[in-house]
């Protein structure tokens, strides 16, 4: 039996809505990492509660750690912040803050408010380690390893479910 | 109450719309002349009764009554009053009453300007886009009612997005959906032609200036659009190629090919199967572009509503309107006879090779605006498309198509040899390459694409003088016929033809030197500094607060001199909207035939002083100066008496090549 060519504009609609279906449930807005298992890019920069000290990523080196990027003018961190004083006190891994682009001020008194359980808070106040880690929203979470390579990032505020189902598989992991 | 009439009205709309669908359909189907015959008159119902609901919703917002949660969303009491007004359709659900109102005017107008089309046909046509109707009804009442009471009422609104707070909200919307919407009716026809089996050269005929007003509003709609965000968003880009705007270039670019390839159905006889299916893709690729901007399935600047579960609605609406309408096409398409034959090279080929390339074109568009969803659900990660995509495969598609825009109205129909189409443009030829070989040392370096997009825009310009020249000379062969006799007896739609391809090459040129000269500098001022831009000296003289209906700000006072001489004094300013704490840049542009001057506000840093963005454009104003040409040639073309008189077709018959 002949097909008929006329029937080519309805095949090719249906399988571009096949697509548009499937993009239904696909969520353009999340950009994954592309650093993951790669090198965390180094900085080093002033601690918010020490005047004058500064942390580098290789103070770092040895351990894994978690670093939280968060800023006091940022709704969601808000939302993930008792999830990671929780996560911090429970001393698995030590938490380090990255205020972003924020005021110290602001940060300060946020914290105060709100619970300060980070081994230490840093400052990016132009978001230039930021724009390093390919951050584009706050909050968001990196899972460095002891070589200081990136495992894992968290786009959004941190979940109880993301802490049990992949930062603690991943800690196990990569602990020595 | 307001509200609630509204909603009433809509409700009612749609109870309309199905009788209407039911009535058209069903009546052709089984002769019943009665139901057939009252199609009109229910269309003239549906419209009145949109037109009260959308009343009632800018009524609404008029009135500051936020105990309708859409005006508690999308509007303040200190927004002036127009943009209140905007805010109407400033909403995805607002937008969607816009749609809707847009389809049942079009169908109102079809429904009072068809007199010389059997009632058979107005039967099937208007069944058609009242069933169109029926979607957007539904979807509207179940998923995105814009009238949906907010209790206890709100205090004050969230306030207009201040982007959306301009005159380009006022136009550009309702603009560009008469525009897309418009492209219903041609579908409605093309549906209608299909069922019944008259896809003939009348049928062509009825759609073409259907087709050619919608077409022009499109145009208007989208070079507003272009030139809204050029002055509104402070670095004077003009087209970003955003799945948004790609989702209303891309019926353009086949409503374009559609208007050409009926106007060879309705003198030939030919390419009726082409001339339908576009009339199918280009209102297909309309409720694509609605579908894209509100499903979330793209990110966007411009994107509505990023709700999937309302995604799922409209693509199911559209797999069942575009599904049917191609399903019928299959089944009908092989039945419809061909038109004449023609030559290699004849008028009809150019046309062809026209349809084929605009067609490729909006391919090309539609195949990058959804290349990141393809990948991204066939799990092969996340990309973007970008101009540089878009640039580099528009633009080689485009430029034969423009060459050809030269040649197919000197090409004679059938047949056209071509040492006579060489012997005409000749010299057209030589001098648009010459001048465009030269032209670029005028404007300062030479560069490979300027010279390129010079030379096809000379060449369209040229080959339409030779047009019209060629045309004149026949008119006066052998006879006394004064000029001015001789040009008021060329039929208005040859002089849009003229005008539309001439906007065409005006908009290239626009296009072209912008792109090649254009200069831009930010550079941190203080009072009294100055900053030299081509041969002008700009000084910043002073900075002052301002305050505005719902805004602060800072503005800046500029002197811009020519040497010595005060050219013009531009005021920029810097604005922050107080309920959405959203910063805004006014540019300040003074506007000239060959050049923009553009000046925007960057940021305040530590000393006081500002980063200021100046921006020498050459030409800019053509591009939409081509635009609206374009637009006008349409309007004449469709001014035409030939459409104003019901079933003269002899008069059409004897218009000259």
């Amino acid at each position: 039996m002949k097909v008929s060519k006329f029937l080519i504009p309805l095949v090719v609609f249906l399988g571009v809505s096949v697509f548009l279906f499937k993009g239904l449930s696909l969520n353009p807005r999340e950009v994954p990492s592309p650093l993951i298992d790669k090198p965390a890019p180094a900085f080093s920069l002033p601690l918010l509660h020490e005047n004058g000290s500064t942390l580098s990523t290789n103070d770092m080196r040895g351990q894994v750690w978690l670093l939280n990027v968060f800023a006091s003018w940022c709704g969601p961190c808000l939302e993930e912040h008792p999830i990671i004083v929780d996560f911090s006190e429970r001393g698995v891994i030590p938490v380090l803050g990255l205020n972003y682009k924020d005021n110290p001020v602001n940060a300060k008194r946020w914290l105060e408010r709100h619970g300060d359980s980070y081994s230490s808070v840093v400052v990016d106040l132009d978001g230039r380690s930021g724009l390093d880690y390919g951050v584009y929203g706050v909050p968001e979470s990196f899972l460095i390893d002891g070589d200081g390579i990136i495992r894992y990032k968290k786009i959004g505020p941190l979940s109880q479910a993301d802490i049990e189902a992949d930062i603690l598989p991943l800690v196990d992991k990569y602990k020595r | 109450m307001t509200p609630e009439i509204g909603h009433f009205a809509i409700i009612l709309a749609f109870c309309v719309s199905v009788l209407q669908s039911l009535f058209g359909l069903v009546g052709y189907a089984r002769g019943y002349a009665k139901w057939m015959s009252s199609v009109r008159r229910t269309s003239y119902l549906i419209f009145f009764l949109t037109s009260v609901g959308f009343a009632c919703l800018a009524i609404s917002f008029l009135t500051n009554d936020f105990s309708v949660l859409n005006v508690a969303s999308n509007s303040n009491s200190q927004l002036p009053w127009p943009y209140r007004l905007a805010a109407t359709w400033g909403s995805h659900e607002g937008s969607l009453l816009l749609w809707v109102l847009m389809l049942t005017g079009w169908m109102a107008a079809v429904a009072r300007f068809s007199r010389g089309i059997p009632t058979e046909m107005i039967s099937l046509i208007l069944g058609v886009m009242a069933t169109v109707a029926i979607g957007f009804y539904l979807f509207m009442l179940l998923t995105s009612n814009p009238f949906d009471r907010l209790l206890p009422p709100a205090a004050d609104g969230r306030d207009l997005n201040p982007l959306l707070q301009d005159p380009g909200m006022v136009i550009h919307p309702p603009m560009l959906y008469m525009g897309y919407v418009g492209f219903s009716v041609v579908f409605a026809f093309a549906i209608a032609a299909l069922i019944s089996g008259r896809l003939d050269t009348t049928w062509a005929r009825w759609s073409r200036p259907w087709t050619t007003v919608a077409w022009a509003f499109l145009t208007i709609g989208i070079a507003l659009g272009s030139w809204w965000a050029y002055y509104e968003l402070g670095w004077g880009g003009w087209w970003f190629w955003d799945p948004v705007e790609n989702a209303s270039f891309m019926p353009w670019l086949c409503g374009t090919a559609l208007m050409h390839s009926l106007l060879v159905t309705e003198k030939r006889g030919s390419f009726k199967i082409w001339t339908v299916l576009l009339a199918i893709i280009t209102f297909s690729l309309s409720l694509l572009g609605t579908f894209l901007v509100r499903s979330g399935v793209l990110t966007s600047v411009h994107a509505f509503a990023t709700d999937p579960e309302r995604g799922v609605f409209i693509l199911g609406f559209l797999v069942v309107v575009i599904g049917t309408s191609l399903l019928l096409f299959a089944w009908r398409a092989p039945k419809v006879g061909l038109g004449g034959k023609f030559q290699t090279i004849s008028r009809e080929s150019a046309l062809l090779a026209n349809n084929v390339l605009l067609v490729v074109a909006a391919a090309s568009v539609l195949l990058g605006t959804l290349y990141p969803l393809f990948l991204d659900a066939l799990g092969f990660g996340k990309i973007s498309v970008g101009p540089p995509y878009f640039d580099a495969v528009f633009f080689p598609i485009m430029a034969p198509a423009m060459f050809l825009m030269g040649v197919g109205p000197l090409a004679r129909w059938k047949d056209s040899p071509v040492p006579d189409l060489m012997q005409k443009l000749k010299w057209s030829f030589i001098v648009a390459v010459v001048s465009a070989l030269i032209l670029p040392f005028v404007m300062g370096d030479w560069n490979v694409l300027v010279s390129i997009g010079l030379l096809l825009a000379l060449w369209i310009a040229l080959a339409s003088i030779v047009n019209l020249s060629t045309r004149l000379k026949q008119i006066r062969s052998g006879r006394t016929v004064t000029l001015i006799r001789a040009l008021s007896s060329i039929p208005r739609s040859y002089y849009g033809m003229l005008l539309a391809h001439i906007g065409v090459a005006v908009f290239i040129v626009g296009v072209t030197l912008v792109n090649g000269y254009e200069v831009e500098k930010d550079v941190k001022m203080s009072i009294g500094d100055t900053v030299s831009m081509g041969s002008y000296t700009i000084q910043l003289d002073s900075l002052e607060d301002l305050t505005g209906p719902n805004y602060d700000g800072v503005e800046g006072t500029l002197s811009v001199y020519k040497g010595e001489r005060l050219v013009e004094v531009m005021y920029p300013q810097k604005r922050m909207y107080t309920v959405q704490q959203m910063p805004m840049t006014e540019a300040a542009i003074d506007t000239g035939f060959t050049r923009d001057l553009y000046i925007s506000l960057g940021e305040p840093l530590n000393d006081g002083s500002w980063v200021v963005r100046v921006y020498l454009k050459p030409f800019v104003d053509w591009i939409w100066g081509g635009c609206f040409l374009m637009a006008l040639g349409g309007i004449f073309a469709v001014s035409d008496r030939r459409y104003r008189k019901a079933g003269s077709s002899s008069a059409a018959a004897t218009s000259a090549p």
